[in-house]
């Protein structure tokens, strides 16, 4: 029998919005407060609308170093859904601890819904049995975001975790007291300006599976091809935002298929045919072939994306650098973000600033002891 | 005793008598005898009721003397009962026979193309200046692996790959045979081809020894139910091979080249005796089933060593999108898909106004389906029949195309107008023809530079377009629906498009 997978016809409205991004990491693996991005977002105020701002940070669990952390967010107050999710949660995860994230009820944000943070371990039954840990917790991640109507994880990943929702990002800090209780040693940033869609706290960035987490700024043209080809790999994307597309291929080419960045960048910006076309027998062998069979996964239109996952953090801007990407430097600290100014605003004396070509990222890599 | 035709002309050949100084070209150039010259009256007169209003003693008259205009509706104008079934109607009461014709529909049915409109970038994404930045076209064709295992320290890929095709722009040569056209339109598309950096297409009457060596690396070779000049040498001196399962024009039935059209040189290509007709039967007769595809498909890879992708090229018909998903299972890299406005030599008309779907639908269907079976990136996707201009051939990448044939749109370049009588083999623009005279009308230098001229062309206009769009590389368009938007559709053709409705 043939297996037909579902894929939509096409025919679906997608988000159209405008952004900044911020993002810093110490490549020594020193852990700090977030004071620093918080005030770099602030800078950079007049590229957001107040519709959406939202944090990752990874080495904020050290003590559930193991344990997948489920950042859950319940949407309605109905106390059904929470149960309907602590139990699902119980009959396919051992569940080592779970409580409510502390938020700051002074904050000025409107109608925040309930945020509650579990710390599992797979327990895999049946057919399941096949699937790795990080597929398993991939399948029932989805299946609560697409079956559990009002219950939606933001982030899935060990020893990290995603904050977001309505408001600045420095409200949604506030809201979280992430300066207060949290420090890691890689933080991403984002601060939304939707143009066509009402605030919804699931619907801020950054986006997360696992421990990958994507945030972005700007509007791909090659949407729909990109969506289409994902589907077959089976991801939907259900927010129908850019950033959710770049986030399912980050998963197939560097998670599912292991291409490192240096690859993926050169999928996702690949350079011109001119280019290309001078280049010595082997590389333009390599480079053609790497267009030939990911053409469906070049992301065209401007972007500025910066993904992070354990370890690395990676700022990367489009082919034609239509949204350029500025990085900084400083010691072991490096910066990636929207503007100079930012980082200029949380570092005064960078070693080094620079702006890099389209198509080139930027890396930041622990450095190994 | 004699029949007394009831046909009425179908054109007015007016010539104005002041400008007209009898030179007689137009009865030399026309092939049909339309004009002849009175020695009494010293004038030239015509024969309107053989006049097939292929419009060539009006481009070559030098005094500019010359009109041929459609007769008036001569019948009581009647929207059922039109022109056109009366004459047929007329046309068999007097032959008793099957209405023959030739190139692609011409009845009025429902054009997509023109129901589908495009996007382009305002505000928040940047349109692209396609003077100042790249726009890339470049395509290929072949299947294509699901990932490249990659070893990064000597930039090495370790995947093996399926052969592909590389191509400057999205646009191909349809197949169009030696025998149907002429040795110089033949060779016209083969030179532009070449030039271009795209790929012609043999059709089913195989490739003249002479081209082999020159154009063998941009040479489809089709190898049709005929099989004729299908050997291992023609085989191997090809980009890639063709199995013609049908054709949009006439799906489901085979294709006649009368013996009078059998030249010495025609036959020697064709491997068949000079003078004899050459019938392609309806079906492959070692193919009733998918699976006798396959072994063709494999036997093909055989004999030319795995080193050339194979296409099927069926017409769009009913459950097109079933049959496609099949083909790219039993091994095919390149599906092609002939639209019911596909053109043709010869075909009966009752075949090329009735049977088969428009292209738009059936592309549509069959990436829809590929996809939903995960099988998508196994094959490319070439669509043909009716694909008259740039934008068609970019809605048609949007929809999900990997590239277009053209075979009309080409011969129209070359000097064809559309007159609809390839068939009877007088073509007087040297195309469709087998008739020395007629055919060095065609000169291939210049039947190059004008096909040449087209692909350029719609290649700058498609770039255009992409511009527009915020797209710098055609395959960021490819199967991307979200720039298509449709008008004057009903919900269901929106729905097997794929596209939403303009405002939506
Ligand atoms: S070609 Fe023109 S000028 Fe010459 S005979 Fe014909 S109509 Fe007259
Ligand atoms: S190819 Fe020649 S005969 Fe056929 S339609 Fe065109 S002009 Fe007429």
């Amino acid at each position: 029998m043939i297996n037909r997978i579902s894929v939509s016809d096409g025919r679906i409205t997608k988000e159209v919005q405008a952004c900044a991004v911020f993002g810093v990491m110490d490549r020594s693996g020193r852990r700090f407060r977030g004071g620093m991005v918080i005030n770099a977002m602030k800078n950079m105020r007049v590229r957001g609308n107040g519709l959406g701002g939202g944090f990752a940070v990874y080495g904020i669990y050290p003590e559930y170093k193991d344990c997948y952390a489920l950042h859950i967010m319940f949407q309605d107050d109905d106390p059904g859904l929470k149960q309907e999710v602590d139990e699902f949660l119980h009959r396919n995860f051992d569940v080592v601890n779970d409580e409510e994230i502390p938020t700051n009820e002074e904050a000025s944000v409107e109608d925040p819904p309930l945020f509650w943070r579990y710390f599992v371990t797979p327990q895999k039954k049946g057919e399941d049995k096949n699937l790795s840990d990080d597929d398993y917790v991939v399948k029932k991640v989805m299946y609560i975001n697409t079956c559990i109507n009002g219950a939606y994880v933001f982030s899935s990943g060990k020893d990290m975790g995603v904050f977001k929702g309505v408001g600045f990002p420095e409200e949604i800090a506030d809201f979280f007291m992430l300066d207060e209780l949290y420090k890691g040693y890689i933080w991403t940033a984002h601060s939304r300006f939707p143009t066509n869609t009402p605030g919804w706290w699931g619907g801020a960035h950054p986006f997360c599976i696992l421990d990958w987490t994507v945030v972005h700024n700007g509007e791909i043209s090659s949407y729909g091809t990109n969506r289409r080809f994902l589907e077959m790999y089976g991801y939907y994307c259900t927010l129908y935002t850019d950033t959710e597309v770049i986030a399912y291929a980050v998963d197939l080419l560097m998670r599912r298929q292991r291409l490192p960045i240096e690859v993926v960048a050169k999928i996702f910006a690949p350079p011109m045919w001119d280019q290309i076309d001078r280049m010595q027998e082997n590389e333009r062998k390599f480079y053609t072939t790497l267009r030939m069979v990911y053409a469906p996964l070049l992301i065209n239109g401007p972007f500025t994306v910066i993904i992070a996952h354990h370890g690395e953090m990676i700022g990367l801007t489009d082919r034609i650098r239509l949204r350029p990407i500025t990085a900084g430097e400083k010691g072991d600290m490096l910066f990636v973000s929207s503007e100079e100014a930012a980082i200029r605003a949380v570092c005064s004396h960078p070693d080094r600033v620079w702006t890099p070509h389209g198509g080139e990222p930027i890396i930041g890599r622990l450095r190994s002891n | 005793m004699a029949m007394k035709s009831h046909l009425l002309p179908e054109f007015i050949v007016e010539r104005d008598n002041e400008r007209c100084d009898s030179c007689k070209v137009c009865i030399k150039q026309c092939p049909f005898g339309v004009h002849y010259y009175d020695e009494e009256k010293d004038r030239v007169y015509s024969r309107e009721e053989l006049c097939v209003g292929c419009q060539r003693c009006v481009v070559y008259c030098p005094k500019n003397a010359l009109k041929v205009i459609p007769y008036p509706k001569h019948y009581r104008p009647n929207d059922y009962w039109n022109e056109s079934y009366i004459r047929d109607i007329k046309k068999q009461a007097e032959s008793g026979g099957i209405i023959l014709t030739s190139c692609g529909s011409a009845r009025r049915t429902k054009i997509y193309w023109d129901h589908i409109l495009l996007n382009a970038s305002q505000v928040t994404n940047p349109s692209i200046d396609p003077l100042r930045e790249p726009m890339e076209l470049r395509t290929f064709l072949g299947r294509k692996p699901d990932a490249l295992e990659i070893d990064l320290e000597n930039m090495e890929i370790k995947t093996e790959l399926h052969p592909n095709l590389m191509i400057e722009a999205p646009i191909l040569f349809a197949g169009m045979s030696y025998g149907a056209i002429s040795y110089n339109a033949f060779k016209s598309l083969a030179m532009a081809a070449k030039k271009f950096g795209t790929l012609f297409n043999t059709g089913e009457g195989g490739m003249p020894k002479d081209m082999r060596e020159e154009f063998k690396d941009c040479t489809i070779v089709q190898c049709a139910s005929g099989r004729f000049g299908v050997d291992p040498e023609y085989l191997n001196y090809s980009a890639a091979i063709e199995i013609k399962i049908g054709q949009g024009a006439k799906p489901g039935i085979g294709g006649h080249l009368p013996g009078e059209k059998v030249t010495a040189e025609i036959s020697s290509t064709r491997m068949i005796p000079e003078g004899t007709d050459a019938l392609s039967p309806a079906p492959h007769h070692d193919i009733y089933s998918i699976e006798d595809l396959s072994m063709l498909i494999y036997a093909l890879k055989e004999a030319t060593n795995y080193e050339k992708p194979v296409c099927v090229k069926i017409a769009a018909v009913h459950n097109v999108a079933a049959i496609a998903s099949g083909m790219v299972r039993a091994g095919a890299d390149i599906i092609a898909i002939d639209g019911f406005r596909g053109g043709t030599g010869a075909t009966p008309k009752i075949m090329r106004e009735h049977v088969g779907i428009p292209v738009e639908l059936a592309l549509a269907a069959v990436d829809q389906r590929l996809r939903e079976e995960g099988i998508r990136n196994k094959c490319s996707v070439i669509v043909g029949g009716g694909i008259r201009c740039a934008a068609d051939v970019v809605k048609a990448i949007a929809l999900g195309a990997d590239a277009v044939y053209i075979g009309t749109a080409a011969l129209i370049a070359l000097g064809c107008t559309m007159c609809q009588h390839c068939h009877t083999g007088k073509c007087a623009w040297g195309i469709c023809t087998q008739d020395p005279e007629l055919s060095k009308r065609l000169n291939p230098k210049v039947g190059a530079e004008r096909a040449y001229n087209l692909l350029r062309a719609w290649s700058l206009e498609i770039k255009d377009v992409l511009g527009g769009m915020g797209i710098n590389a055609i395959e960021s368009l490819r199967g991307n629906r979200d720039h298509l938007r449709g008008i004057g559709l009903e919900e269901w053709e929106l729905k097997v498009l794929g596209i939403k409705g303009a405002g939506e």
